[in-house]
C-alpha cells in the first residue's frame, strides 16, 4: 500500500520485524514507481489514465474522510470544494480570463479559497447532526453547481453550462506535464507525468490524515464522531473542530479540484453533481470509515469497477448476441446495490481499522457469554413482545 | 455551619423553567473544598436539571454559578470543563470505538494544546506532549484499576468496568470539581462498595465530588453534605443525619404520592 | 398547485420521520416510480380502447397506487428494518442506496428520455375570480384536499392511527402493550407511498411529462416542506407544502427584481434549499412542530 511508515507502532501490530518492514517498504516504493509502465504494458495506456484519476480520486476521498470517517459530519456537498478548487485553477490559468498564474501558486490558493469555503458552508450546519446535516450540505452543493451553471450574465465568470475550456497544463518547475520527456532512453508519456505528480501529493494527503489521525486533533474528532455531548464534556471545543475538519476535508478536494481542472482541461458544472458527491461518499464508506487503508481501497475500487464494466458489453453481446443494458447505465446502479448490501453486511466498510474490527469481535464475544446487558441498550426488540 | 469561608462551587439563585414546567426555582448552595457533596431527591425534582447547569449544559433562566471566584454560568461547555468542572453521565456515554487509554486521552483535550499543524509536523513539543498524556492516561487507568484493559475498546468492557473508565476519563482533565450522574446506577453490591472506596479516594487527593444518587444508603454513608431538592426546591442542606431526620424532607420522600414522572423535567 | 403536490410528497416523508426519527431518503424515488407506472399504464390502455378520459385516468393510478405500496414495502423491509437498532448514519447511507438504486433502474426500464403524459386532462383556461386555472389544477388541490382529510381520519380516528401514533411515541412501549411495530413501521411506509403514488401522477400530469430523474428534486423540496412544517408533524406537512409552494412561486417571479437583475428565474431551485438552511439553521422545529428538531 502507499504508505509512509510514520505512525509510531501502526506497523508492529502486524509483528513485522524491522527487516520486514524495511524490505516491504522497498517492494512498496518499486511497485508504485513502476506501476505506469506495468499497467502500461499489460493493460493499454488507457489505464494509466485510469491509474491517475485513481490518485485523485484518493486524495479527493480522503479529505471526504475527515469529514465523514475522522468527525462523523455527514457530508453530502463535499464535491463542491472539489468545484471550487477545479474552478479556482480553471479561472486563473486559462484564456478565459487570459490569467496564466503558475501551478505552485494556485495549489496552496486552491486548497486555501476550498478551505474557507469549507468554513464557510460548515459554519450554519454546526448545530445540526445526522440527516439534517447531510440535507443541508447537499443543499450547499446543489447551490454551488447551479451557481456555477447561471453564472454567466450579467458578468460571465463562470461560463455557465458550457465550461471553461483550454485550460492550461500543470508546470513544475518549467516541465511540462502534457509533453513527453525523456530521460535517458526512458519516454515519459504526459500520463505519466501526472501519475508522479499525483503520487506525490497523494501519499502527502496520506501523510496528513495519518498524522492528524493519531494526533490530539484526530482523538477529538473520533470523540465528536462517537458521542458528541460526551466530547464537549471532556473539554473538547466542538465548534472549533468541527469546522477544522470541514476546512480540512475542504482544503484535500481543493486540492485534487485544482488537479483535475489542469489533468482534464476542460471543467464545466455537471462534472460537480450530488452523484459525484455520492460516489465519493460510497469510496469512504465501502472502503472503511475513518480508516486511511479502507478509504485508499475504495477509491482504487470504485474508479477501476466501471472501467471494468466496460467489459460487460462485449460479454453480452457473446453471451445473448446483444447488448440489453448499456454497461454505463449499469455503474451507479451498482454503486447503489453495494451501499444497500455493504451497510447491511458489513457497516465498518471493506477493509475496517483495527479497533472497528476488534469492537465487533468483542461484541459479538461478550453477545454469546451473555455476561452484562450493557449493550442491548434501548432496542428492547419492540417487535418480537406478545 | 462548617462550611468554610471560600467554598469551591457557589450555585446562587438558579432558576429554569422548561416550557410551563418549572424545573428549578432559585436554588443555591455552596460546596466546600475537598468534599463530599450529596443531591438527592425524588424523580422530577431537578437534581439531574441543576447538575446540567452546573455542567454548563443548560443555560439557566436566572441566577449564577461560580468556581472559586469564577463565573461558570454562560461559558460554553468546554470551558466550564476548563475552568475545573468535570462530569460524567447517568447512562455511561463513552466514545465505544475507542479504546480505553484513548477516550482517557480524550478526557485530556482541555489540558493539552496540540493542533493540526503540530500535528503533522510533529514537532518535539507535540511529541513530548503526547508522550506526556500517554503515561498520564496510563497512570488514570490504573488509579481506578483498569490499567489491564488500556487497549481494550471501551465499549467491549463490562458495565461496571465502562463507569470506572468515564470516571478515569473525566478525571484526566485534572478538574477541581468532579460532578457524578448516580453513578452507582445499575451496579452490584460489590461494585457499588469498590465505587465508595474510589470516590472516598479522590476526596483524599484533594479532588472535590459533587454526587446525584438514588442510592440514599450511598450518599449518606459517603456525603459530607447533602442536599434535597423537591419540585425544583432545595428543601434541605446539610450534614447528612440532620437531612435524614427533616421532617420536609421525609415528607417529600414518603408523604407525596406517585412522584411525577421523570422524563418530564430531563 | 405545486404546493399541493408538495404537501401530498411531504406527508410520506413527515410520517416515516415521526414513527422511525429517519429520513427516508428514497422517498423522491417512489413519486417518481409512481409517475412512471401510471403513464406506462395510461399508454398502454389509451392506445387501443375507446374507453373515456377519466377511466384510463382512474386505471393509471389505480395501478400506481398498490405498486408504490409494495415498492415501499420492500424499502422498509430491505433498506430500514435490518438497521433499525443501527448507528443512525448506517441506515441514511443505505436508503441513499436505495435511492440510486430506483432511480437507475428506472432509468433503465423507461430509459433517459422524458416520457410524456398523454393529454387526457383538461388543460383548457377558465376564467375564476380573475386568476386562470385549468382542471388539471382544480382536481389537484381537489384531490389533495381529500386525501389529506382522509389521513387525518386515518390517524386520528381508527385503531391503526391510534397504534401509528403510540409507535411514534414509544416503539418499545408500544409493542409492550400489543402493537405489532413491525407491521405498524410497515403500514406507515406504505401509506406515504400510496400518497406519493398520487403525487407522481399528479405532478406528471401538470408538466405532462416524468423523466427518471424527477425524484430527487421534487422528494427534497418536498422535505424541505415537511421541515418547514415541523418535521413530523402531519398538519405541518400540509402547511409546509404549501407555503413552499408559494414562496418558490413567488420568489421565482421576483427574483429579478429583488437583485437587480443580477440573478434570474433560473435559481428557482435555489429557493428551497436557501429555505431548508435557514429554517434549519434558525427553527429547527418548523412552523408548527413542538419537538426539538435533532433527536441524538
Amino acid at each position: 500500500m502507499p504508505r509512509l511508515p510514520i505512525p509510531a507502532g501502526m506497523s508492529d501490530a502486524a509483528g513485522r520485524s524491522p527487516l520486514a518492514q524495511g524490505a516491504l517498504l522497498a517492494l512498496a516504493t518499486a511497485a508504485l514507481l513502476l506501476a505506469p509502465f506495468l499497467v502500461d504494458a499489460l493493460l493499454g495506456r488507457a489505464w494509466v489514465r485510469v491509474l491517475d484519476l485513481v490518485m485523485l480520486y484518493t486524495m479527493l476521498a480522503l479529505g471526504l474522510n475527515i469529514v465523514v470517517g475522522f468527525a462523523g459530519l455527514l457530508d453530502l456537498g463535499y464535491i463542491a470544494f472539489f468545484a471550487v478548487g477545479a474552478y479556482l485553477y480553471a479561472l486563473c490559468a486559462s484564456p478565459h480570463f487570459g490569467l496564466h498564474l503558475p501551478f505552485w501558486l494556485l495549489l496552496p490558493a486552491a486548497a486555501l479559497v476550498a478551505g474557507l469555503f469549507g468554513m464557510l458552508l460548515g459554519a450554519p450546519t454546526l448545530k445540526l447532526r445526522g440527516d439534517y446535516l447531510a440535507i443541508v450540505t447537499l443543499g450547499f452543493g446543489e447551490i454551488i453547481r447551479i451557481f456555477l451553471n447561471n453564472m454567466n450574465a450579467p458578468f460571465n465568470l463562470t461560463n455557465g453550462p458550457q465550461g471553461i475550456t483550454m485550460i492550461r497544463p500543470i508546470e513544475v518547475a518549467g516541465v511540462s506535464m502534457a509533453k513527453a520527456h525523456a530521460i535517458g532512453p526512458l519516454s515519459i508519456p504526459s500520463l505519466y507525468n501526472y501519475y508522479y505528480l499525483f503520487l506525490v501529493l497523494t501519499l502527502l494527503v496520506v501523510f496528513v490524515s495519518a498524522r492528524l489521525q493519531h494526533s490530539r486533533v484526530g482523538r477529538a474528532w473520533v470523540a465528536i464522531r462517537e458521542d458528541e455531548s460526551a466530547a464537549r464534556a471532556s473539554g473538547v471545543n466542538t465548534r472549533n473542530l468541527k469546522l477544522l475538519a470541514f476546512a480540512m476535508g475542504a482544503s484535500f478536494g481543493g486540492i485534487a479540484g485544482s488537479l483535475y481542472a489542469s489533468f482534464q482541461g476542460f471543467v464545466s458544472p455537471e462534472s460537480f453533481g450530488l452523484m459525484e458527491s455520492i460516489m465519493v461518499l460510497c469510496m469512504v464508506v465501502l472502503g472503511g470509515m475513518g480508516h486511511i487503508r479502507g478509504v485508499v481501497l475504495g477509491a482504487a475500487l470504485l474508479v477501476t469497477l466501471p472501467e471494468a464494466l466496460r467489459y460487460i458489453g462485449p460479454l453480452q453481446r457473446w453471451l445473448f448476441g446483444q447488448v440489453h443494458i448499456e454497461p454505463s447505465d449499469l455503474r451507479l446502479l451498482l454503486f447503489g446495490v453495494a451501499l444497500v448490501v455493504v451497510m447491511r453486511w458489513r457497516p465498518a466498510g471493506l477493509w475496517p481499522s483495527a479497533i472497528r474490527h476488534r469492537e465487533f469481535a468483542a461484541a459479538r464475544a461478550t453477545a454469546d457469554n451473555a455476561v452484562t446487558g450493557h449493550r442491548t441498550g434501548g432496542s428492547a426488540d419492540a417487535g418480537s413482545a406478545p | 455551619m462548617n462550611v468554610g469561608p471560600e467554598p469551591l462551587l457557589r450555585v446562587h439563585g438558579i432558576s429554569k423553567a422548561f416550557g410551563g414546567v418549572q424545573a428549578l426555582s432559585g436554588v443555591s448552595l455552596e460546596i466546600a473544598r475537598r468534599s463530599i457533596y450529596g443531591l438527592i431527591g425524588p424523580n422530577g425534582a431537578g437534581k439531574t436539571t441543576l447538575f446540567n447547569v452546573i455542567t454548563g449544559f443548560i443555560a439557566p433562566d436566572a441566577g449564577t454559578c461560580t468556581l472559586d471566584g469564577r463565573r461558570l454560568t454562560g461559558e460554553p461547555v468546554h470551558r466550564v470543563v476548563q475552568l475545573g468542572v468535570a462530569r460524567t453521565f447517568q447512562n455511561i456515554r463513552l466514545f465505544h470505538q475507542m479504546s480505553a487509554l484513548e477516550n482517557v486521552m480524550v478526557g485530556m483535550h482541555a489540558r493539552s494544546t496540540a493542533g493540526a499543524l503540530g500535528a503533522v509536523l510533529r514537532t518535539r513539543r507535540v511529541r513530548d506532549e503526547e508522550a506526556r498524556m500517554e503515561a498520564a492516561a496510563h497512570a488514570l487507568l490504573e488509579r481506578v484499576s483498569i490499567a489491564a484493559h488500556a487497549d481494550a475498546p471501551s465499549g467491549s468492557l463490562p458495565y461496571g468496568l465502562q463507569r470506572r473508565l468515564e470516571i478515569a476519563r473525566a478525571l484526566a482533565s485534572s478538574p477541581k470539581l468532579i460532578a457524578l450522574d448516580e453513578p452507582a446506577a445499575g451496579m452490584n453490591a460489590s461494585e457499588t462498595a469498590s465505587l465508595r472506596e474510589l470516590i472516598d479516594a479522590l476526596r483524599e487527593d484533594g479532588t472535590t465530588v459533587l454526587l446525584i444518587e438514588h442510592d440514599v444508603r450511598l450518599v449518606m454513608g459517603l456525603c459530607d453534605r447533602v442536599a434535597v431538592l423537591d419540585h425544583g426546591q432545595l428543601i434541605a442542606e446539610g450534614v447528612p443525619a440532620a437531612v435524614q431526620s427533616d421532617p420536609a424532607v421525609i415528607e417529600a420522600y414518603l408523604g407525596a404520592p406517585a412522584a411525577p414522572v421523570a422524563t418530564a423535567v430531563r | 398547485m405545486l404546493g399541493s403536490i408538495y404537501a401530498l410528497v411531504a406527508l410520506g416523508y413527515t410520517m416515516v420521520y415521526g414513527i422511525l426519527g429517519l429520513i427516508n431518503f428514497a422517498h423522491g424515488e417512489v413519486v417518481m416510480i409512481g409517475a412512471m407506472i401510471a403513464i406506462s399504464v395510461i399508454v398502454a390502455i389509451g392506445t387501443g380502447s375507446g374507453l373515456p378520459a377519466p377511466a384510463v385516468m382512474i386505471a393509471g393510478i389505480a395501478v400506481a397506487i398498490p405498486a408504490c405500496m409494495l415498492l415501499g414495502a420492500l424499502l422498509e423491509r430491505i433498506a430500514y428494518r435490518p438497521l433499525r437498532d443501527a448507528p443512525r448514519l448506517t441506515a441514511l447511507i443505505s436508503a441513499i442506496g436505495m435511492s440510486i438504486v430506483l432511480q437507475n433502474v428506472a432509468m433503465i426500464v423507461w430509459g433517459r428520455q422524458y416520457i410524456s403524459f398523454p393529454p387526457l386532462l383538461p388543460n383548457e383556461p377558465h376564467a375564476v375570480l380573475g386568476a386562470t386555472v385549468t382542471g388539471t389544477q382544480v382536481l389537484i388541490v381537489a384531490l389533495t384536499v381529500v386525501l389529506m382529510g382522509a389521513l387525518l381520519l386515518l390517524v386520528h380516528r381508527t385503531r391503526l392511527g391510534r397504534a401509528m401514533r403510540a409507535t411514534s411515541q414509544s416503539p418499545a412501549l408500544a409493542g409492550l402493550m400489543g402493537v405489532n411495530v413491525d407491521r405498524i413501521i410497515m403500514f406507515t411506509f406504505m401509506i406515504g407511498s400510496a400518497l406519493a403514488a398520487v403525487a407522481g401522477v399528479m405532478i406528471a400530469g401538470y408538466y405532462g411529462q416524468a423523466h427518471y430523474h424527477m425524484g430527487f428534486m421534487l422528494g427534497l423540496k418536498a422535505f424541505t416542506a415537511a421541515v418547514l412544517g415541523g418535521i413530523g408533524n402531519i398538519s405541518g406537512a400540509m402547511l409546509g407544502g404549501l407555503a413552499l409552494g408559494v414562496i418558490e412561486s413567488l420568489g421565482a417571479g421576483y427574483i429579478g427584481a429583488l437583485t437587480g437583475g443580477f440573478l434570474g428565474s433560473h435559481y428557482q431551485d435555489v429557493f428551497a434549499f436557501a429555505v431548508l438552511i435557514v429554517v434549519l439553521v434558525f427553527r429547527p422545529s418548523g412552523l408548527l412542530g413542538e419537538r426539538v428538531a435533532e433527536r441524538a
